[in-house]
Parts: structure tokens; sequence; C-alpha cells
């Protein structure tokens, strides 16, 4: 299985989430934002958390109109895998490829501790090696995470089971407590809170490595 | 030609900046403010000379880039 991890400037997770990737067993590709294609065969694209472009405008909004992007984007809709953490999941909402927005938090502040989530699917292959309704400690680290939508979107993704991880408690404001959704096909997600921290014993937690155990495991089988 | 994009939350997103800086004014003193919305201003220097034309290049724009209409509405003022 062959990982690519994207670097914006002002990416601060990606070293991370390419180790995370790595010993789950995938080949991992580093992938500069002004590359104009992904490497050849890749499966699923990382987009990582961090501060591209220091935030300017809006959170992911200027990484999601950048070069890699638009790669990203085209891999998206020939069925590709892309996981997009924290800074991540603000560049996939700003590119479309999951609905929704991410605001300021409702408290203001940012908010950087672990918190408890809740698998809320376990319908894709990110989430398939959890139980629904299990607990999961991971730590979140954002100032932007508080998750937008009309209560048009909430009741669709909620129909289509595309709720991938609630918070457990209220952390940020998120509608409907959302930390992660998945895309209409169910190969897209985003989540806030940062997997690849919580995925090796040194970490505290290793609640986060199943979704790149799982992730490894579903496309190498493929 | 001088471009001036206003953007703002849509009516309905809650602005938690917004709120912050209504209750700061009110712990000021500053009584019977019932609401604040937090904007921004964007402001472009264009080589276009054509006002329509401009217009329709500074919507593009923050279809594109300058607003997440998502949850933003824009504005566009030109000269």
């Amino acid at each position: 299985m062959h990982a690519a991890v994207i670097t914006f400037p002002g990416s601060n997770c990606d070293r991370d989430l390419a180790v995370a990737f790595e010993k789950a067993g995938a080949r991992v590709s580093r992938v500069w934002h002004k590359d104009t294609d992904l490497p050849q065969g890749v499966d699923v694209v990382g987009i990582p958390g961090g501060f591209s472009f220091g935030d300017y405008l809006r959170c992911g909004a200027i990484a999601a109109n950048s070069p890699i992007c638009r790669a990203v984007v085209a891999h998206a809709g020939r069925g590709g895998y892309v996981l997009g953490i924290c800074n991540g999941f603000q560049v996939l909402t700003e590119t479309r490829l999951l609905p929704g927005a991410l605001m300021r938090n409702a408290g203001l502040k940012f908010i950087c501790r672990s918190v408890a989530l809740t698998v809320a699917t376990t319908d894709s292959a990110f989430t398939e090696g959890y139980q629904a309704g299990q607990t999961l400690r991971v730590p979140v680290a954002h100032h932007d995470g508080n998750y937008t939508a009309g209560a048009d979107l909430l009741a669709q993704l909620r129909g289509e089971d595309r709720i991938a991880f609630t918070y457990a408690e209220p952390v940020n404001g998120s509608a409907g407590d959302i930390a992660g959704v998945l895309s209409e096909n169910r190969r897209v997600l985003g989540m806030m809170p940062h997997p690849e921290r919580a995925a090796e014993d040194a970490h505290g937690s290793t609640d986060g490595r199943q979704i790149f155990a799982g992730l490894v495991g579903a496309l190498t089988a493929a | 030609m001088k471009a001036r994009v206003h953007v703002m939350l849509k009516n309905g997103v809650l602005d938690p900046q917004g709120e912050a800086v209504r209750h700061a004014l009110a712990t000021l003193g500053f009584d019977g403010v019932k609401g604040v919305r937090q904007g921004k201003v964007i402001e472009l220097d264009l080589e276009e000379t054509d006002a329509e034309a401009a217009r329709a290049a500074v919507a593009r724009m923050c279809e594109t880039l300058l607003a997440n209409t998502v949850i933003e509405s824009y504005t566009v003022e030109i000269g």
C-alpha cells in the first residue's frame, strides 16, 4: 500500500503522519505542495495537521487552492482514498471534497488536550477495525475545529451514516459534536483529532493506530 | 481599478468572535449592543479598466478563494 503525505508551508504534523503510515506497513512518499502530480500508484493521500500558509484568509483555504490539491481532488474523483487530519480536514472542506466548514471554536480558545471520541460508524476502511460506539482517547490541538453544518446537511450525514467520529462530550461547539466525517463514497475522511499522535505506546494512547492499520489492511487486500 | 470585497458570515451562522466582541463591549460599559458580526474587508488593485469586467473577475475570485460560500457571503464594490 502506497501512501503520499503532503507538506504545505506551515504543516507540522507531516512527519508524524508519515511515520504512522510507515509503522502500519505502508510505503510513504512525501509530496510538496507545489508538485502538480501525485506519485504513480498512490492509494491514499494524507493531508497533515499544522498551520498551512499561516492560516491566512481562512484555515486551509490557500492550501486547498495549491497545485497539489488539484491532483488530490482528481485522485478522490477516481475513487482514491484521502485522510485529512486537523488542518487537513480544513483543507478538505475548503476543496469541497467534504461538506460543511470548520469555524473558530465556540469558546474561542485553542484547545490542546486528549479527548474521548466515539466511533460513530464502522462502515469505512478507516473505521472498520473498531467497534461501533467504542470510545477512543485521541488528542486534539486546534483553534478552528467547530464543525458547522446546517440542519439539512446534518440530517443527510446522519441518514447516510457518514459521521465517522463524534466527541463523547462537547469540545469545540461542533454541530452534533462531530469530530470526523466521510465523503459520499466513504473513501475521504476528515477529522480534527490527531490519530497519528495516538499511535505508539510512548504517545500514551494507541487508540488511533487502527485507522492506519485498517487502511493498510483494506488497501493491501484490495 | 480598485475593488473592495466585504466578506461576512451568512445570516444564521453563529459568529463566536462577534459574540466575544459583543461581550467585551458590554463589559466595558457599552450598553445596548444587541449583536456584533465580524467580517473581512479585502482591497484589490486591478489592471482591469472596465467596471463590469472587473466586477465579474472579482466575483470569480470570491467564489474560488476569497470567500467560503458554505458559510460566508460577499459583496463587491468597484471604483
